[in-house]
């Protein structure tokens, strides 16, 4: 349900099919740039009521769904 | 006794820098600056001053309202680049418009044309001015590491003022600042001096203006966000009721978010910074102004300005015009 919400919300900001995004998917292969990052980091605090720092994201979209969940926890 | 805007005023400096000239200053391009901030030009002081454009900038908002400056009781400038600290940038611009009034600056970074309105207000609260001169003015490229494609490709110098006038009924409906504090977002240094004694420290940074990118995009639409929500709450409107949003012109991309974010369509904000860049406490009121004399503004009109930045800063305000 995470995965699937923040998947959504990846692919709104940076164009990219939602069947294309795993896991597994690294945020520097999305093409987008650092402040799309942040927007994307805005969305989902909106979207979980969690706080999220964009240096403390590890580097895949799995990395951001533990944080998420960590923080929800 | 309340008090309305009776008459705004900008002024930038001739020289203008496009996106394409600073490609060939800085490892950079129209289409990188256009897509990250949303500025195509901004316009560069070569002989202008901070103080020279406060004073034309002045002059014009005089002229708009038809007030003369011997009819001036305070003047206030919102500036972080005065060119002297002693006389001040408002100490100029009264000696330049022969006014004989009490001049002052204010400092708040980019939030700071706010913080000089709030000032005002409060003068007009005690009943002790019936014509007040608020500035906000910059001369930002001196502050800048023109070899830093990460800050100098934002920023732009200009003024902006608007002239206040006394009133029975209240036009300044509710007004909101904020310090929040620290330096390791945004710093914008003075100047350093050269005394012999001063121990280097290991928080001192380059003489340049100091931005985290990522950081204060999130604090400047958090900021915008709560204000606008906050303020219209109070004086029992809805943010889509607000006819405009002059925002502090930081970057299109926070206006955007922040327009997405409060159901505000991206109409109602009043956006120039494609032509001006960041021209920090002269921003707003250069918007301002533009919007004002293009007629866009209407008698009755919820107008919300909202600023933020270094500080942090950050500061709205809602007048009905």
């Amino acid at each position: 349900m995470t995965f699937e919400k923040i998947k959504e919300i990846i692919a709104d900001h940076s164009g990219e099919d939602t069947e294309n995004i795993t896991l597994e998917t690294e945020y520097t292969s999305l093409g987008i740039d650092s402040l799309t990052i942040v927007e994307i980091l805005m969305d989902i605090e909106d979207e979980f009521g969690v706080t999220l720092e964009a240096g403390k994201i590890g580097t895949t979209v799995g990395d951001l769904v533990a944080k998420v969940e960590e923080g929800q926890a | 006794m309340g008090f309305r805007i009776l008459g705004t005023g900008s002024a930038v400096p001739d020289k203008i820098l496009t996106n394409d000239d600073l490609s060939t200053m800085v490892e950079t391009s129209d289409e990188w600056i256009t897509t990250r901030v949303g500025v195509k030009e901004r316009h560069v002081a070569t002989t202008e001053t901070t103080s020279s454009l406060a004073a034309e900038a002045s002059r014009r908002a005089l002229a708009d309202s038809g007030i003369s400056p011997a009819d001036l009781d305070l003047i206030v400038c919102a500036t972080i680049t005065t060119d002297n600290v002693s006389p001040t940038a408002a100490g100029e611009v009264q000696q330049a418009l022969g006014a004989s009034c009490p001049a002052f600056d204010i400092s708040s970074a980019c939030s700071g044309f706010l913080f000089a309105l709030e000032t005002a207000a409060g003068f007009f609260a005690r009943g002790t001015v019936k014509h007040v001169l608020v500035i906000g003015a910059e001369r930002i490229s001196k502050l800048l590491d023109w070899t830093d494609r990460s800050t100098c490709v934002i920023f732009g110098d200009g003024a902006g003022a608007a002239v206040l006038g006394a009133c029975e009924d209240e036009h300044y409906l509710v007004s909101e600042l904020c310090t929040a504090g620290g330096s390791d977002v945004i710093q914008i240094p003075a100047y350093a001096g050269s005394s012999p004694f001063r121990v280097p420290s290991e928080h001192d940074r380059p003489p340049f203006i100091f931005m985290e990118g990522q950081e204060t995009f999130k604090f400047a639409v958090g900021a915008m966000c709560e204000h606008i929500r906050s303020m219209a709450e109070k004086i029992g409107v809805d943010p889509a009721d607000i006819h405009f949003v002059v925002p502090h012109q930081a970057n299109l991309r926070i206006i955007a978010m922040a327009s997405r974010k409060l159901g505000i369509p991206m109409e109602h904000f009043l956006v120039n910074i494609q032509h001006y860049g960041n021209t920090a406490a002269a921003s707003v009121p250069i918007a301002l102004d533009e919007a004002n004399r293009a007629g866009r503004l209407h008698p009755g009109d919820l107008v919300a300005l909202c600023a933020f930045g270094g500080g942090l800063s950050s500061a709205g305000a809602i007048l009905k015009w």
